[in-house]
């Protein structure tokens, strides 16, 4: 298997990431190598094999579905890189 | 001062013979002529202030073994009011407005937080040349990388520019800055210490620990470190031991595990005469030595760079130029904004992490990576639950060899192929140490320990056994 520029500029795009012509030769070649390392895997035998999602094998601890922040928006927000009005915000998205 | 493990320290405060003050101030001079490039942020008047906070303590007999000892808090756990950056140019700007529980933790014991120490960008690296902050020096040799990707926090411990540091660990980034430098670092087992507030990179696989001259130190440190905490979902529920009560228990009958797998190819052969020069020591002290087997040991590393990738891919996608670090100039639309804060502000090796992830996680390859890596990573940990009924610990080398020239791995695969002996630890969960044991071209070895879950104390307690026997820990780089 072999990515392509045109995939690896896809996969870029996919991960909301714009790379140079430069940036996709360099990562094509990187990828290539990288998902060559990632293909030793088909040698092993996991059948069977139930998939390890936790190194403890545990399952997600639940707390009670009760408000324990406290509003903190302005703190928070004070760090944004742009606010107005108590919102984040961002280029005009809809006229 | 410096040269002085806390443990000395801390009665040197007790008895007077300096002042939390003094002793902050020393290291902050230390660090002022250092040129290793250590630390990101200075935090000079915070570090005077919570000095003189101790010392007041220390007068009024309300200290702790740990009050006014300063240490360097690696750049990936959130500090309120203080830059986190975690090595990056997306967090350059970020002030955290809260604190990682650890840092509560550090704060509650008394400690003196001299600044944040450097390390690879959302630690994603072994060499901590991926720093938007520049590379970290090796303290024996500056031509050389100090490892990474806790780089900075070992260069300062083995420097003696602070008398601990903090790292993590997702894929041996305390154990092989800590092996390359000759210093004493601590994994423990995923879910001892809180991973709240501290800076995501792959979140089944990070954990935080001490970076310390000796294991008594780390057992110092683990003590306030570790706990339950009810912010994060995935620390366990398992008691706090006094990580310091086994120090000097007996090792004799004690069995060490050698996995065949961790001396083949690749290994270099004077890291191990050094790794069987250890052994051999613990033998002499009553341990015994039985070959083990690791059979699937070789996949972690295909394993570790689908699974470590998938999982940056989605906590890195927070990172997108609207609530806070980084944001491009004057973006023409909202994906324009996304695009270009993105692109501008990730490193290499980050951008290449997140789309392998991104990749692996897409549809039609999913179970071909990331799926097939997460069965293959219970076939490694299945490999050590064997292990583990027939030894006490596993034993063997950190890294296949010495610290390497700056700039001289230009190939991420062979940047990663060199994670080999770390790797395994994390996908099983297990703790993991490494502790000085040689030197070879005159750059330290360390020598790694794989206990089983929840056995820090007894890594801590055959580390300590182990430094009461040889003098590695004490050696010294020349001052640079």
């Amino acid at each position: 298997m072999s990515l392509s520029e045109e995939q690896v500029g896809q996969i870029a795009y996919l991960a909301r990431l714009s790379l140079s012509k430069k940036e996709l030769e360099s990562n094509t070649k990187d990828l290539n190598n990288i998902l060559n390392l990632a293909e030793q895997l088909a040698q092993v035998d996991t059948h069977d094999v139930e998939p390890m999602a936790h190194p403890l094998h545990m399952s997600q601890r639940l707390r009670t579905d009760e408000v324990t922040e406290k509003d903190q928006s302005t703190l928070f927000q004070s760090i944004a890189p742009k606010t107005g009005k108590d919102h984040y915000l961002v280029p005009t998205v809809i006229e | 001062m410096h040269t002085k493990t806390i443990a000395q320290l801390s009665q040197g405060l007790k008895d007077k013979e300096f002042s939390s003050v003094e002793l902050t101030q020393h290291y902050l001079n230390r660090i002022n002529q250092s040129q290793l490039n250590a630390f990101i942020t200075v935090t000079d008047d915070l570090a005077m202030k919570q000095a003189q906070a101790a010392d007041e303590k220390i007068a009024s007999n309300n200290a702790n073994i740990l009050t006014g000892i300063p240490y360097a808090h690696k750049d990936i756990f959130c500090t309120q009011g203080v830059k986190t950056s975690a090595g990056s140019k997306m967090l350059d700007n970020f002030i955290s407005p809260y604190d990682a529980t650890v840092s509560h933790q550090l704060n509650n014991a008394d400690l003196v937080m001299l600044g944040k120490s450097n390390m690879d960008e959302f630690a994603m690296g072994s060499s901590n040349e991926n720093s938007y902050y520049g590379s970290v020096k090796n303290p024996w040799d500056v031509t050389k990388i100090p490892g990474g990707s806790s780089g900075g926090s070992a260069a300062a411990v083995a420097a003696r520019l602070s008398a601990f540091a903090t790292g993590t660990d997702t894929g041996g980034s305390i154990r092989q800055p800590a092996s390359l430098c000759g210093i004493t670092g601590l994994k423990p087992t995923y879910g001892r210490v809180s991973r709240y507030g501290m800076i995501a990179y792959a979140s089944s696989l990070d954990q935080a620990g001490p970076m310390t001259q000796t294991a008594e130190d780390a057992a110092l440190v683990l003590n306030v470190m570790s706990g339950f905490d009810e912010k994060d979902s995935t620390s366990a529920e398992q008691d706090v031991q006094d990580y310091t009560a086994n120090l000097n228990d007996s090792i004799k009958g004690l069995t060490i595990g050698l996995p065949k797998e961790f001396f083949s190819e690749g290994l270099d052969n004077e890291v191990a005469d050094n790794v069987m020069a250890a052994v051999k020591e613990f033998e002499a002290m009553g341990a015994t030595v039985k070959e083990v087997s690791l059979p699937n040991s070789a996949y972690a590393i295909p394993t570790y760079y689908i699974v470590a990738p998938c999982e940056c891919s989605s906590n890195l996608s927070r990172l997108d130029g609207v609530r806070y670090g980084y944001r491009c100039e004057e973006p023409k639309d909202l994906e324009d904004l996304y695009l270009r804060s993105r692109s501008e502000a990730f490193g290499e090796e980050v951008k290449r992490r997140i789309m392998i992830g991104a990749y692996a996680l897409s549809a039609g390859y999913y179970d071909a990576f990331y799926l097939k890596a997460q069965k293959t990573r219970h076939l490694i940990s299945d490999d050590f639950k064997k292990a583990f009924e027939n030894v006490d610990v596993i034993m063997g080398p950190v890294s296949p060899t010495t610290a390497f020239d700056l700039g001289s791995v230009k190939d991420p695969v062979s940047m990663y192929l060199a994670d080999i002996y770390t790797l395994s630890a994390n996908l099983a969960g297990l703790p993991g140490m490494s502790i000085p044991a040689g030197f070879a071209q005159n750059l330290p070895v360390g020598l790694q320990l794989i206990g089983n879950y929840w056995s820090e104390s007894k890594l801590l307690n055959i580390a300590h056994q182990f430094q009461q026997q040889t003098d590695w820990h004490q050696k010294m780089p020349q001052e640079n």
